[in-house]
């Protein structure tokens, strides 16, 4: 084994510390700061009260993501509160020089949709935004993750954030998926298996066949729910695949330049003898398609299975499991077949792409909504939504009693007016099933864009399966 | 922001036997619409805290006048998902100045040290003496040295040890600021800029 072996992740990490700190974190340089109406105005406010500028607005980008109405975003925004915190980024970028996509703007939409389809996000580089999941940025081979408010206010004063390096992890998915299988399923399977704090101070590269045949946008999905395992971020080496879906894209290098970066991207994988902190191997083929039963994104099950008994587990972990199942009104071995759905939600920075709304388009295709479903249907940007408009999608929707909606985070985390109602049931193809996370009471099963639609046509837990 | 200068304190503590503790929990997102951090500790476990009337719900601990102080103890893989600071503006804000657990999630865990806010990451042992220790006496003390990186239970007389980053140790025991050291490395950072092109 060579000591010089490296992996992707110590490669890029080690190519941007700008100076090392005795005994401490490393001084690291970032390439793109995303920056959205939530976790930017305290830091703003720190930085103003310095008397400092924006070290660098030309790496940073803005949009309004977070709690933007999803229809009627043609008018001032209603909800006062919401208000201030978009003007105030609008007034902070214009004072900053920064690029901002503002709503109604043909790039707006959410930040960790953007960037990939922009083409600002690419291989090798270092990414951070105020949200944990810039972790989606990944999937290009980037380090991308997500940061506090104070960290924020560093990148603005410096372009560098202070961070001791976390440990490396593989996660290894080879085979074949399974017909219905999906990028969300394979998340929720490894978050099902190694817990929502199993990748705790530690950045995974996903590896292996099944990672390898995801489309960009799959690896986005699972990149993104990485940060749900607790890790920091995780990542894939860029391919043919990678380089594919950026080329051509708004910011993207192009000509002489375009050769350049491709020729450095190509090298960026992790050596064959490098080492990792831990290790995980899983068989495409033991993943179904998954659904959430409980308050966390680990408590998952193939949609076929039932929620476990809890019979052999500690008093403490025994307590936060009933909890969780009472706030649900779940019981330890219900099937999770049948059960009710009120709400479906397609949207946010996991399933909010036009893959997304493809598949769930076909799916819905000749059925109709079921009556007892209110659905939401959310594009995660601008483009997305004219996409869908351009494929012809919207007629396919409405013939089948659904609306399209406005670009934003919406009912993901419930900031805006999109709140799912206290005690109902949503199969959500967000990230986090926490209680209230919906909304105050909102009971949320977070599943694939194919397993919603299942929901939506049925208006209860079905099996994608039983209609492909 | 400035942070204030982590002093040694005793204290009694607030139990939280939680597991999983999220950060929609701590502070759902309904209410980070500030663009000022002030007052977030009225929001703290909000939907623990008080009922849909919002009256306080008197099985929640920071309801019950029994337990008080400056230290919340909490249950394993405390602070997961978001990385909303307000998380630990919070927890700050509400008077806590040290978070007790067998376990953080990474991003809360720079959070608080950013903030001021004390991590200690003690045994699952430890962490269950603690809850029995709480329990059985609501008013009972405990120290925490961050000089020494030392946590005393003062009711039973048991110590423990916990990790820190040398850095960030330095930074909380003088109220050093992030902030300040990295705009003197701007010409550094320059430099570096020049060796991508």
């Amino acid at each position: 084994m060579s000591s010089e072996a490296k992996t992707l992740f110590d490669k890029i990490w080690d190519a941007h510390v700008v100076e090392h700190v005795e005994a401490g974190p490393d001084v690291l340089y970032i390439d793109r700061h995303l920056i959205h109406e939530v976790t930017s105005p305290v830091a703003f406010g720190g930085l103003e009260r310095r008397g400092l500028k924006v070290f660098r607005p030309e790496n940073t980008i803005a949009t309004p993501d977070h709690n933007v109405p999803t229809e009627g975003q043609e008018q001032p925004i209603k909800e006062l509160l919401s208000r201030k915190q978009v003007d105030t980024l609008t007034a902070n970028c214009q004072k900053h020089n920064i690029n901002l996509y503002g709503l109604n703007h043909p790039f707006h939409g959410i930040v960790h949709v953007i960037g990939p389809e922009l083409g600002i996000t690419q291989p090798g580089m270092t990414i951070v935004c105020g949200d944990s999941h810039t972790s989606t940025h990944g999937a290009f081979g980037s380090i991308a993750f997500g940061i506090g408010t104070s960290e924020v206010e560093m990148v603005f004063a410096s372009q560098c954030i202070l961070q001791p390096k976390p440990k490396k992890m593989r996660v290894n998915v080879d085979g074949e998926l399974h017909k219905g299988v999906t990028a969300k399923d394979i998340a929720l399977y490894i978050i099902s298996q190694i817990s929502t704090s199993g990748g705790t101070g530690h950045f995974i590269e996903y590896t292996g066949s099944a990672i390898r045949s995801l489309s960009m946008e799959g690896r986005m999905t699972l990149c993104n729910m990485s940060i749900e395992s607790g890790a920091r971020g995780g990542m894939i080496a860029p391919d043919e695949v990678t380089f594919e879906y950026i080329k051509g894209r708004e910011f993207a290098p192009k000509g002489e330049e375009w050769e350049k970066e491709l020729a450095r991207w190509k090298s960026l994988k992790s050596d064959d003898d490098a080492v990792f902190d831990s290790e995980y191997n899983f068989d495409a083929a033991d993943i179904s398609p998954m659904i959430t039963y409980g308050t966390n994104p680990g408590m998952g099950v193939g949609v076929d299975g039932n929620i476990p008994t809890g019979d052999d587990m500690g008093k403490s972990d025994r307590f936060t499991f009933n909890k969780s199942l009472e706030y649900m009104g779940f019981h330890p071995g219900d099937q999770m077949m049948g059960k009710e759905v009120d709400y479906v939600f397609i949207g946010s920075c996991t399933n909010g792409r036009i893959e997304d709304f493809r598949a769930f388009t076909q799916f819905v295709k000749g059925k109709k909504k079921a009556d007892n479903i209110t659905a939401w249907l959310v594009p995660g940007s601008h483009q997305v939504e004219d996409q869908i408009r351009k494929e012809g999608l919207v007629e396919i929707l409405e013939e089948a009693g659904f609306e399209l909606r406005q670009p934003g985070c919406s009912a993901c985390l419930a900031m805006n007016e999109d709140k799912i109602p206290e005690g109902k049931y949503a199969v959500s193809t967000s990230n986090r099933n926490f209680e209230g996370r919906q909304g105050p009471g909102a009971r949320t099963m977070l599943a694939s864009p194919i397993m919603a639609a299942a929901a939506a046509v049925t208006g209860r837990v079905t099996d994608p399966r039983e209609f492909l | 922001m400035p942070i204030d200068k982590f002093v040694k304190f005793r204290s009694p503590a607030v139990p939280l036997p939680i597991e999983n503790v999220d950060t929609d929990q701590i502070i759902p997102a309904r209410f980070l619409k500030a663009v000022e951090r002030k007052g977030f500790g009225d929001n703290l476990f909000r939907d623990w805290r008080y009922k849909k009337d919002n009256t306080p719900n008197p099985d929640f601990v920071l309801n019950q006048s029994r337990y008080s102080g400056k230290i919340l103890v909490a249950g394993k893989n405390f602070g997961s998902g978001s990385s909303r600071e307000h998380a630990a503006w919070s927890i700050y804000d509400y008077g806590f100045r040290v978070v007790v657990s067998s376990f953080f999630a990474d991003i809360f865990k720079n959070n608080a040290l950013n903030n001021g806010l004390l991590p200690v990451v003690v045994s699952p042992e430890y962490l269950e003496k603690l809850f029995e220790t709480i329990e059985a006496n609501p008013e009972a003390e405990f120290e925490v040295n961050l000089e020494e990186q030392t946590f005393t239970n003062l009711e039973t007389g048991e110590t423990t040890d916990y990790e820190i980053n040398a850095y960030k140790k330095k930074c909380l025991l003088n109220g050093y600021d992030d902030i300040d050291f990295l705009v003197t490395l701007k010409d550094k950072v320059a430099k570096f800029e020049e060796s991508l092109r």
